[in-house]
């Protein structure tokens, strides 16, 4: 698994008090992890301070599972 | 239309004294100081380093970390010192129309915490906004009743009152008003704080509000001792359960106590100085005995709001002086912030707890850390120095201030036909 992968990984079990073996990339922050809408923005907020990135809010919409953060962060985190 | 009658059915508190009402009991009957050096921050360069802390708590022994990390602290002190009571009255077991319970609890700031490591975060950054999506929802005051009232589903009359230290005392009146009127049947009320924060414990050092005896940090909250050089800060929360009479005989509660009367009034003076002439306090005292419909000698105990400032424990004396007369003579007055600190909106919900439990026990708390008259006082005046008193209390009376001139008193007696 990545560096980015680890620590995006890392974050969801953080906030969402989940175990880490249910961090699948299938996985989706509202249907599977239970995280609401709140929690869902907290973290983007939270990929957006770690990987110095600024998610615009309508890319944050398509970005609802585990594996799209990754994509996602993979591609822009500087 | 008339007014029902309210009583109490159920207590919570976790203090800087003990995290359990017979634990909170046991340290005001014993006397005992809840007060030591800080560690919620670094205050080695405050002037003021210690507090009344509440001890051996952990959040995890009562919320998922999920949930009690988008709680500040004083929120998690209101939850848990309401389920104390909420499980003491047996408000859960499907025998209560929660429709028909409300949350009215008292706070005096809030999230203080979360509203200042929120604005150093922003302040260290370069300006991007980043706060959190939590930050509003958890430092707003209200939010306190909102989760009482998510926990249990609890849908009646939910707010929280703002009135700095009397807070919880306006909430305990606002309750039993509501309930006295019809609003609901059973109200959960009390209030909470969480201040020992760097912005807290050094605003109020700003106000020159805090005691400064470091060295002696058990004995620094020393109301009515001539030596007082001000508050000691507390944290925690107190909770009561409110109920319309016939609802609560109804049911079967245990009934520790009715709620006689309340009275509320500004001294209209000074953002943080009592009116030397105790006009307001004077005000509030008649105006709680009227409703009440008592008279100064049928109370036993009055616990004051006695914070150990100079000029705030000699007023609200003076003020009750004018009011009882030689009435005053045979009460007992205590000041249990010696002991728990000054817990600001939480003040009035332990303080009112500390009364009922009085009642209960036929024990007066004391007020402890008295070392040396002070020559401006009655010396005739019984404030329970040092030593709690075996005393049968029918009635008690809580006062509790706040800054910017609010007055509360409420009156608890034992239940009479």
């Amino acid at each position: 698994m990545s560096e980015i992968a680890e620590k995006v990984k890392s974050i969801i079990v953080d906030k969402l008090g989940v175990e880490p073996s249910e961090v699948t990339p299938e996985a989706s922050f509202t249907n599977d992890l239970g995280a609401d809408s709140l929690d869902t923005v907290e973290l983007i907020m939270e990929f957006e301070k770690e990987f110095n990135v600024s998610i615009p809010d309508d890319q944050a919409e398509n970005i609802g599972t585990v594996g799209q953060a990754i994509a996602y962060l993979e591609e822009h985190a500087k | 239309m008339a007014l029902r009658r309210v009583v109490v059915t159920g207590l919570g508190a976790i203090t800087p004294l003990g995290n359990t009402v017979a634990a909170y009991w046991d340290g005001l009957s014993r006397g005992v100081s809840g007060a030591g050096p800080i560690t919620r921050f670094d205050a080695s360069k405050f002037k003021t380093r210690f507090a009344c802390e509440v001890k051996g708590y952990n959040a995890d022994d009562f919320f998922e970390r999920k949930e009690g990390r988008k709680l500040d602290l004083f929120s998690q002190f209101a939850v848990v010192a309401a389920d104390q009571a909420i499980a003491e009255a047996g408000l859960t077991d499907g025998s209560v129309n929660k429709d028909r319970v409300g949350v009215i609890w008292g706070s005096g700031i809030g999230g203080l915490r979360t509203f200042q490591e929120e604005c150093v975060a922003f302040a260290k950054g370069d300006g991007t906004p980043r706060f959190n999506p939590f930050f509003i929802p958890k430092m707003i005051a209200d939010i306190a009743s909102g989760h009482i009232s998510m926990k249990h589903g609890f849908r009646g009359p939910n707010f929280v009152t703002v009135s700095a230290c009397a807070s919880s005392s306006n909430s305990i009146i606002d309750a039993f008003n509501y309930i006295r009127l019809g609003y609901a049947d059973v109200i959960v009320t009390g209030g909470s704080e969480a201040a020992v924060t760097e912005a807290g414990i050094g605003g109020f050092n700003a106000l020159k509000a805090l005691s400064e005896r470091n060295d002696a940090a058990e004995t620094a909250s020393r109301p009515y001792d001539k030596d007082r050089d001000g508050f000691v800060l507390g944290e925690g929360a107190g909770a009561l359960i409110l109920e319309d009479l016939e609802h609560a005989k109804a049911r079967g509660a245990k009934i520790y106590a009715e709620v006689l009367g309340g009275g509320m009034s500004a001294d209209a003076y000074h953002l943080t100085a009592p009116d030397p002439e105790g006009n307001g306090v004077m005000l509030v005292l008649n105006m709680a005995l009227r409703d009440a419909g008592i008279t100064p000698s049928d109370v036993d105990y009055i616990n004051t709001h006695g914070t150990s400032t100079p000029l705030g424990d000699g007023a609200e004396v003076k003020a009750i002086q004018k009011v009882f007369g030689d009435a005053i003579y045979d009460l007992n007055i205590s000041s249990t912030k010696s002991m728990t600190g000054h817990l600001l909106g939480g003040a009035g919900a332990i303080e009112a707890v500390a009364s009922i439990l009085a009642m209960e026990h036929s024990l007066v708390p004391p007020t402890i850390n008295h070392f040396t008259d002070d020559p401006e006082l009655d010396p005739r005046l019984n404030f329970t120095f040092n030593q709690a008193q075996q005393r049968e209390v029918n009635i008690a009376l809580s006062n509790t201030f706040g800054f910017g001139g609010h007055n509360t008193s409420v009156v608890f007696g034992k239940l009479r036909d």
